[in-house]
């Protein structure tokens, strides 16, 4: 598979604070991949250097061929890279369906918001919210915001997706519908990256893991090798974790 | 020579810019509201000192007693009654309130003194201190004197008071300082309270030096927010940073392309600063 | 979508009918009701459609005035001269707004009120184009009776009040306006669904200027004289936001409606005491914020609210 994006040894500072330290990473097409550490650890501000929120203070980033290290976040979000957000952020005014109108609407040049509200059904029913489609989001649930923003993303068509926490404050049930959808993308083909603190589910849906620790890549393989390196377990797993998991394999 | 002379006119009047901002920042930190009334107080502190010498011969300096419980009185009644009302909605709606209390307070000033410029004249002249050279009025180093004896406690009020930690307590992180017990409320009102008598008396101060009138008030208002903008948000030591920081760059910009381009000039400032710099010279990114 | 477009035009067609009652006071009247209008209804594109709380309007107003009134004193005629100031309007506030709306909140609120400040002193300066601050007269336009001018001057104004309609309505029906909602609402969010939202904002901000920047061209060559304190009044940037608030923020129906409302008060009230103008000004903006905050429509449940923006 040919790579679709590649870190190369990208560091970001924050006035004080290395968030980033020298990340060399190769993502390529059709991958899962799955991105943890501790808090703190700066997998978000990962996500924001690549689409272009907080830029690279040093290193390349380059998508598909192409350098985007400098690129705007509306540049990268047209070049194909989507993303949730941790803490859901949408039009809050808006109706669920013009949500994701938006997206269809922004990431390509010439759409009309009549097509691009048709485009935003689609992939509202996709995430199972066409009964709110006409409802404002600021009344949907935690787990519908969630689904919304999900929606929003893909609505771009993106090439590659970046889930940051889409199931933190979710419940059980909730998890399983959220990661029924991620595994339905996967099948599709889309690459996506994401951040994750419920092993659980990264274990199930992702191809490949990456640990980040203090703003530095530790470790980087198939997920069942990652979980037993010791500086893994060290730095972000716990020992508990590891017993428990002793083992299974 | 010169130098010499601009850097203790920069170093003197960024004192006194000190004092004028001190106020505007501790509401704007604590309030999260720009108190485009801030002028107008001023102002009216300044016509406070000059009434009072012109018909009893009361020295400014004195009047600063009375000065500031009458302010922070006006400027507690004027949050608990008005400003609290509306204290959480966006802030087009807190700038064009404050902005109406100014057009009342500006227009009544106006109304009742003029718009006539008057100066408060010290009979007998205080004369001037001349050092190597250097010449500074009297005056103007007793108002500087004053400036930083009013900061000074307001730091000190911040540091050591219960009330003063409870007003940092609240403009580092509201939501915390109200699980911990604190009346956000009261706090909001002291603090504006604080805010107006510190513009009081920054008023009285400021009739010592300047001509006064109503007219003036948005340039005071301007040199305040400059002041906030380039010394940062909230602290006492920012709003000196950036006090001084402003004269020195009026006084050399006066000197190289002319005083009639000063407004000009600092708004260029304040423009590249908001761009490059938003934190301020000192200060911590935030409230936004 | 429809019916307020539909109440916008009936409106202004009502006030094209003013020069029917044929008095010098009702043109004059009608004339400044235009020019509210314009006002009102471009400080919504920024104000309300994008939600910046922008306090430039008098700049925009005095910077018009001195482009056509000193295109008129170079030879220019007043058409071409107004042309010129709606372009040269449109461009610099889209350049300047690039750069400005890059600040959000208090941060903008101070840079666009300061902007007048810089105008007015740039203006008092140039003293050899515009005069400084000894004013500059601008030459006659026509040649007509009184009468005749007033109602030249008073369609000039609805002209330009129509054009503006008509180009807010547009906007607020099409993705610009969808856009400019998007930011109001969320604008990181706005970025990352791929909205240049700097491109957006200028184009607003330029949107915002180039009418009222016209209104400021008819009416320095109405009044024939103009001087920096007069034009560059930070008045004109309360009243807009006055108005916008009497009529409900957003909606360009409520916003007409509350600059009509707002000059009925200024006749009404003011005329009669000049001295204290500007006090109960703010009194009036204290009032209404403290007990209507959503204008004077929230009486009448919400009739014409969020018709507009999107839908």
């Amino acid at each position: 598979m040919p790579e679709i994006l590649t870190l190369a040894g990208v560091s970001r500072r924050f006035s004080g604070l290395q968030a980033l330290r020298d990340v060399n990473l190769k993502i390529a097409g059709g991958e899962i991949v799955g991105l943890i550490g501790p808090n703190g650890a700066g997998k978000t501000t990962l996500v924001n250097t690549v689409c272009g929120v907080t830029p690279a203070s040093a290193g390349t980033v380059t998508f598909a061929g192409r350098d985007i290290t400098r690129l705007k976040p509306y540049q990268a979000a047209r070049l194909g890279l989507a993303r949730t957000f941790q803490i859901v952020q949408p039009f809050a005014e808006f109706s669920a369906l013009d949500n994701v109108a938006t997206a269809a609407l922004f990431s390509r040049p010439g759409q009309s918001l009549k097509v691009a509200r048709e485009n935003a059904r689609q992939h509202l029913a996709f995430v199972g919210l066409d009964g709110q489609a006409d409802q404002p989001a600021a009344t949907l649930t935690l787990a519908m915001r969630k689904r919304l923003e999900l929606a929003k993303a893909l609505a771009m068509s993106p090439k590659i997706l970046f889930l940051d926490e889409v199931n933190a404050g979710l419940n059980s049930a909730e998890v399983e519908k959220a990661t029924a959808l991620i595994r339905q993308l996967a099948a599709g083909g889309l690459t996506i990256v994401m951040i994750e603190h419920l092993m659980k589910v990264v274990l199930n849906v992702c191809t490949r893991i990456v640990v980040l620790h203090n703003g530095e890549l530790i470790a980087d393989g198939a997920p069942r090798n990652v979980v037993r390196n010791p500086a893994v377990i060290d730095a972000y797993l716990g020992q508990q974790y590891a017993q428990r998991h002793a083992g299974h394999g | 020579m010169l130098a010499a002379q601009v850097l203790v006119n920069a170093a003197v009047l960024g004192c006194l810019y000190a004092c004028i901002a001190i106020g505007f920042s501790l509401v704007w930190g604590v309030l999260n509201v720009i108190n485009l009334i801030h002028g107008s107080l001023i102002v009216l502190g300044a016509y406070l000192a000059w009434g009072l010498y012109q018909w009893t011969g009361i020295l400014p300096w004195y009047v600063l007693v009375l000065t500031a419980p009458l302010f922070f009185g006006i400027g507690y009644l004027l949050q608990r009654l008005l400003l609290n009302r509306v204290i959480t909605a966006p802030v087009l709606v807190t700038l064009t309130l404050t902005f109406g209390l100014d057009l009342i307070l500006n227009n009544a000033m106006i109304y009742f003194f003029k718009a006539d410029y008057r100066k408060l004249t010290l009979v007998p002249s205080l004369g001037s201190l001349s050092i190597g050279g250097v010449v500074v009025p009297v005056d103007r180093v007793i108002a500087t004197a004053f400036a930083l004896v009013l900061t000074g406690l307001l730091y000190l009020l911040l540091r050591r008071s219960r009330v003063g930690r409870a007003v940092v307590a609240v403009r580092l992180d509201r939501d915390a300082a109200v699980l911990m017990g604190v009346d956000v409320k009261s706090i909001y009102a002291i603090a504006f309270g604080l805010g107006a008598a510190l513009a009081g008396c920054a008023g009285v101060l400021m009739a010592l030096i300047f001509p006064i009138s109503p007219l003036t008030s948005s340039a005071y208002l301007g040199k305040a927010f400059v002041v906030c903008v380039l010394g940062g948000l909230g602290s006492v030591s920012g709003a000196l940073a950036g006090g001084v920081a402003l004269a020195l760059v009026e006084g050399i910009g006066a000197v190289v392309v002319g005083p009639s381009y000063a407004t000009t000039l600092s708004f260029l400032l304040l423009i590249a600063f908001l761009i490059v710099r938003p934190q301020g010279l000192l200060g911590r990114k935030g409230f936004e | 979508m429809i019916r307020p477009s539909i109440v916008l035009v009936a409106l202004l067609a009502v006030i094209a009918l003013l020069p029917l009652a044929g008095d010098a006071y009702a043109l004059r009247l009608g004339t400044i009701a235009c020019m509210y209008g314009i006002f009102a209804l471009s400080w919504n594109i920024v104000g309300g459609f994008l939600g910046y709380p922008s306090f430039a309007t008098a700049a925009f107003f005095g910077f018009g005035a001195y482009t056509t009134g000193v295109l008129m004193t170079l030879g220019a005629s007043l058409p071409l001269a107004l042309l010129a100031t709606l372009v040269a309007s449109l461009v610099g506030a889209s350049v300047l707004g690039a750069v400005l709306l890059r600040l959000r909140g208090h941060y903008f609120a101070i840079a666009s009120l300061s902007l007048v400040e810089v105008l007015r002193e740039v203006v008092n300066n140039a003293t050899d184009l515009t005069g400084g601050g000894m004013g500059l007269n601008i030459p006659l336009a026509s040649n007509a009776s009184i009468l005749g001018d007033a109602i030249f001057y008073f369609y000039a104004m609805w002209i330009a009040l129509a054009l503006t309609a008509a180009m807010v309505v547009a906007v607020s029906a099409s993705k610009l306006g969808f856009g400019l909602a998007c930011i109001r609402q969320n604008e990181t969010a706005a970025n990352m669904v791929g909205l240049n939202t700097t491109l957006y904002k200028s184009i607003a901000f330029g949107l915002s200027a180039c009418f009222v920047g016209v209104a400021g061209g008819i009416y320095a060559v109405w009044v024939h004289y103009i001087d920096p304190s007069d034009v560059f009044d930070i008045l004109y940037s309360v009243k807009p936001i006055v108005m916008s608030l009497m009529g409900g923020l957003g909606s360009p129906v409520g916003v007409v409606c509350g600059a009509l409302v707002y000059l009925g008060l200024e006749e009404v009230v003011w005329r009669n005491y000049i001295q204290i103008h500007s006090g109960l000004l703010g009194l009036l903006v204290v009032l209404l914020l403290l007990f209507l905050p959503h204008g004077l429509v929230s009486l009448r449940g919400r009739l014409f609210r969020r018709g507009t923006g999107h839908a």
